[in-house]
């Protein structure tokens, strides 16, 4: 179990979201979601496949819209943001995909150079380069600098992927299934990169995931999702401390060790 | 009917978008250049190939009905004329739809599919003109380079036809090309293969970015962008002739 991060700073909210609502079609995935992530803060969202996890996300960065309510992104409200003013908060914000989502045609170094040539025009190839090392060296994977998004395994392309978000030093970091398809051993090391990532470069997390070993080794505050809206919120043995036939039943089917 | 008007508005969007955003920075100067290479230099060895057989066998199938009417001087001329009005930059945009659309496409597709092109979007980088701008800028430049190349080298197997059985030298054979053709040829030529460098790229870059349903979809993309490309093409070429005739006052 994870221990409580202690910088995290309760006044200070830098996402708020009310009432928010997305279908598809005629399918409701989120009917009235209300969700407050604050400084510092680990945030797992639990739920099981297809309930709008990852559209919850995808609203938060701009990548949908939303039918209805508010969401307030560091002060600012997303889908009231012209292009210019939602790229310009979009720094501040990594979002690690599921499948990693490395340019499969561009080496790792490549990859990570991408958003540095683009949103740090001031820094000299010297600084591009210190930075890159560093931001490898973070993720434990300074020896793949040269390899193709190809030759790494889930695990190594993950890393990467948590590396190029974090090469421009975001605020928030949002996390699809950061463990999904990795064997055990390498999902634990995510969960302790995803924690390294919190305190060393002092970020504020929403993970989406279904895999509960994950939400025990890296939230500090747990929410779950079932029928489009947060039914259990609090610590992950607070969310699970509960009658609830279908919060009990997620519990079961998961493996604890 | 509804769904055809709506894939109407969705192309012309994507379009007018294209134009909205190519003059505006910034300039991807680099992929531009990667594009022009992968576009251009990567279809020379297919192009050459083609090109070169098209200009043997054509030559080789006009002599007998041109032998029939004692008239096997005039081949250089027909196939000048034949080669530089319509067929260089016909069979390179056929070609270049076949490989380079397809390719475009495909690689659109996996993108959009695995999240690369959100990947982009999220990290504020506009992955239209990174990705449409820069391939449809290559390929509106790179298909009437790739056009003059296979032009020559057409001709070049014509005149190996012809110089093996008329015993013709490389300077009469040219004299007689360049005799045959107008500068209205020229220009129609080269202004058709821009019209279909940018068809291609467009196409492909629609279909790609467009794609879904994941890996099915990466190869519906790459096939509709060969085909709706191809079938543009032909229709352009048909417009193309008539404004040309109507021009020289056929």
């Amino acid at each position: 179990m994870k221990t409580l991060n202690p910088k995290i700073d309760k006044s200070s909210k830098v996402i708020a979201i009310e009432g928010l609502k997305k279908a598809f079609d005629d399918f409701e995935v989120l009917k009235g979601v209300d969700l407050e992530l604050y400084q510092g803060e680990n945030l797992v969202v639990l739920g099981r496949s297809g309930t709008g996890k990852s559209v919850l996300i995808k609203i938060i960065a701009g990548l949908l819209r939303p039918d209805e309510g508010m969401i307030n992104v560091l002060g600012q409200e997303v889908d009231r943001l012209t292009p210019k003013e939602l790229d310009r908060l979009r720094l501040k914000i990594g979002f690690s995909f599921q499948n990693s989502a490395l340019y499969d045609s561009m080496t790792v170094y490549e990859n990570l150079e991408f958003p540095l040539v683009r949103h740090m025009k001031e820094l000299g190839k010297a600084d591009r380069d210190r930075s890159i090392e560093e931001v490898l060296e973070a993720v434990g994977l300074s020896q793949s600098i040269n390899q193709m998004p190809s030759e790494l395994s889930g695990g190594q392309r993950k890393r990467i992927g948590i590396a190029r978000t974090l090469i421009l030093r975001p605020e928030i970091m949002l996390y699809d299934e950061p463990t999904a398809g990795l064997d055990p051993i390498t999902s634990m090391d995510i969960n302790n990169l995803i924690n390294e990532v919190q305190r060393r470069f002092n970020t504020s997390s929403i993970i989406i995931t279904h895999d509960l070993t994950c939400a025990r080794a890296v939230g500090d505050r747990v929410v779950m999702l079932l029928d489009g809206q947060f039914q259990r919120q609090g610590t992950f043995d607070e969310v699970f401390a509960t009658t609830d036939e279908r919060v009990k039943a997620f519990y079961n089917y998961n493996f604890i060790d | 009917m509804d769904r055809i008007f709506m894939e109407l508005a969705s192309i012309y969007a994507f379009v007018a978008r294209f134009f909205r955003e190519v003059f505006v920075p910034p300039y991807e100067f680099r992929e531009i250049i990667r594009q022009c290479y992968e576009v251009g230099v990567r279809s020379l060895p297919l192009i050459s190939l083609t090109g070169f057989i098209i200009g043997i066998v054509f030559t080789n199938q006009s002599r007998p009905s041109l032998a029939d009417l004692g008239a096997t001087a005039l081949l250089p001329a027909l196939i000048s004329v034949a080669i530089v009005r319509a067929m260089a930059p016909l069979v390179t945009a056929l070609i270049a739809s076949g490989r380079v659309g397809s390719g475009i496409g495909a690689e659109l597709g996996s993108m959009r599919v695995t999240e690369q092109i959100d990947a982009m979007e999220v990290s504020a980088t506009n992955p239209f003109n990174f990705l449409v701008v820069t391939r449809v800028l290559a390929t509106t430049l790179m298909i009437p380079a790739l056009t003059m190349y296979t032009t020559f080298v057409a001709l070049m197997g014509g005149f190996v036809n012809v110089s093996q059985n008329e015993l013709t030298s490389l300077t009469t054979f040219f004299t007689q090309v360049f005799d045959a053709i107008t500068f209205l040829d020229i220009i129609s030529s080269s202004v058709k293969s821009v019209i279909f460098g940018f068809t291609i790229g467009m196409v492909g870059c629609y279909k790609g970015y467009n794609s879904s349903k994941g890996t099915e979809g990466v190869g519906k993309a790459a096939n509709s962008a060969v085909v709706t490309a191809m079938f543009l093409i032909f229709i352009e070429e048909l417009l193309i002739l008539q404004v040309v005739n109507a021009l020289r006052g056929i």
